[in-house]
């Protein structure tokens, strides 16, 4: 009965949300452009033969950088944003009366966007092809299963971290810019911009103790076909959203009370 | 045009704008953090891509620092003075605010690109001047006069053409209200300033020095440092500036002609 009402609200909520983002097909396209940038990474690297030092070929180099930019494609958050601006504006009041947590609203947000997002992904995973027509590969429908497992639980971890951060808005309100400090080591940790294995090992020492391999490295090198620990790979992750949950539940209880309504 | 009126109410514009952005200093203090390590990330980033290999695209790696400092500099004028001016446009248009900036007796291109100030971008520009004073060092650059004018000349060009771009897309939002993905794509596209243009391939070097002149935002200006330009590519610069900025202008104009306010 519980989880049937659940279902329904959830599902709802995904409605509403995806028409909502289908009239933005402008801005989700012009968004999904902008994630082009694991290409230009992959263009330097052919270019000046810098994979022979790391014993990846050309081929299997430029599948990483798709899956990476694919793998970013659905795993990009901006709860943070939305959450500032509907608490500076006041919308939150209105969403805390209602028997369901706010965070569920975005998250139906987000999922309906990478909804809206895909086809345009497809599109330029085409043209990609056409350009490099000697990286074209089936992965097997396990991996693909498990990839796609990966990339949603790399969602969920940064969906936990940014609704931790959102949830400071009830102390700062100006959460945002917390947000943009955290994705800096994101951007350059994760494995977007270079794949994990080439980074230096006073680097690689310490670094798959932390979040940050298991967001973009981690299911792209799963989805192209690197090498990669799959089990450790995965339990990493389950194991993350385990530390975060919690605390996002704390966060959330300790900053409602904190909440002092704002706007008119 | 009166020069000195115009000096007079940026100062005002300069008063206003740093006395309601210090209300925040926890947040100029984080936005401080961000970009020092968004510093340290890029410099680990090109230390990956210099690891084996002595030279990309005919660069050292002290070389491709001058890049990285530039490239600092022109990134703290963005945040300083673009970011938050375009994100005022924005504002204007859509809430129907543009009209009282056309009612002033004063140019509403000047008004709206200067109106706003973000202080925390100056650190960016003193951490760029930094890194470049370094790089002077190490690469024991001669100061002298021919090579600070022409160094100055360039970097102001390159600050011309970056305004234009930015100013190019805000201009849009006349017609298309929303515009922030548009700027997301530029930004990825600005990313590749951060690596000499060399190191791209041939269709990317071409795309990038004549449909959208990144290329010569940085590339250029440290050539200049490191005495390797070449006349004609400086009067190009300037060229390009000119008409960037000239463009940029009769743009602006034309656009109010298309401009119906809007309801309040």
């Amino acid at each position: 009965m519980i989880s049937k009402l659940i279902n329904r609200k959830i599902f709802t909520l995904l409605k509403v949300q995806y028409s909502n983002m289908l009239e933005y097909r402008v801005e989700i396209a012009l968004w999904a452009i902008s994630g082009i940038i694991p290409f230009f990474m992959l263009n330097i690297w052919t270019n000046n033969n810098l994979n022979e030092s790391i014993n990846i070929s050309d081929v299997m180099l430029s599948r990483y950088f798709l899956c990476a930019f694919f793998v970013r494609q659905f795993s990009v958050v901006w709860v943070v944003f939305s959450f500032e601006e509907d608490s500076l504006m006041g919308k939150v009041s209105p969403y805390l009366i209602q028997p369901i947590n706010p965070f569920f609203r975005y998250f139906a947000q987000h999922l309906a966007e990478q909804i809206t997002r895909f086809p345009f992904a497809l599109i330029i995973i085409f043209f990609f092809f056409i350009f490099n027509p000697e990286s074209i590969w089936i992965p097997n429908s396990g991996i693909l299963l498990l990839s796609i497992i990966s990339t949603f639980l790399s969602f969920l971890i940064q969906f936990l971290i940014q609704s931790i951060v959102a949830c400071l808005c009830f102390w700062t309100e100006k959460a945002s810019s917390i947000e943009r400090l955290l994705f800096i080591p994101t951007l350059f940790l994760s494995g977007l911009l270079a794949p994990v294995v080439s980074f230096p090992t006073y680097v690689k020492s310490w670094i798959y103790l932390t979040p940050f391999p298991y967001l973009i490295d981690f299911p792209a090198n799963l989805l192209s076909g690197n090498e990669t620990n799959i089990s450790g790979g995965l339990s990493m992750q389950i194991l993350w959203i385990f530390l975060l949950f919690p605390l996002f539940k704390k966060i959330w209880a300790e900053g409602t009370k904190k909440y002092t309504a704002m706007g008119t | 045009m009166n020069l000195r009126k115009y000096l007079k109410v940026y100062k005002k514009f300069l008063h206003t704008s740093l006395a309601s952005e210090l209300e925040y200093k926890t947040n100029i203090l984080v936005d401080l953090i961000t970009a020092i390590l968004s510093l340290i990330g890029s410099i680990f980033l090109l230390s990956i891509f210099f690891q084996n290999n002595g030279y990309i695209g005919g660069w050292k790696f002290e070389q491709a620092l001058i890049i990285q400092g530039i490239y600092t500099i022109l990134n703290g004028i963005t945040n300083t003075w673009f970011n938050p001016n375009l994100t005022e446009i924005v504002k204007h248009i859509r809430e129907g605010t543009l009209d009282f900036v056309l009612l002033k007796p004063i140019d509403s291109q000047f008004f709206i690109s200067l109106k706003k100030i973000n202080p925390s971008g100056f650190l960016e520009i003193m951490l760029g001047f930094f890194l470049l004073s370094f790089c002077i060092r190490i690469n024991q650059i001669n100061l002298s006069l021919s090579f600070l004018t022409l160094s100055f000349i360039t970097i102001s060009c390159s600050i011309c053409i970056l305004y234009s771009l930015w100013f190019f897309i805000s201009t849009t939002t006349i017609w298309f209200v929303k515009t922030w993905n548009a700027i997301e794509v530029l930004r990825s596209f600005l990313y590749i300033g951060r690596f000499p243009l060399n190191s791209f391939s041939f269709s990317l070097r071409v795309f990038f020095s004549i449909i959208i002149p990144i290329a010569f935002i940085t590339t250029i200006p440290s050539e200049v440092f490191l005495g390797l330009s070449q006349l004609w590519k400086i009067l190009l610069e300037v060229i390009v500036a000119t008409v960037f900025l000239m463009t940029s202008r009769k743009f602006w104009l034309f656009a109010l002609k298309s401009y119906s306010s809007a309801s309040s």
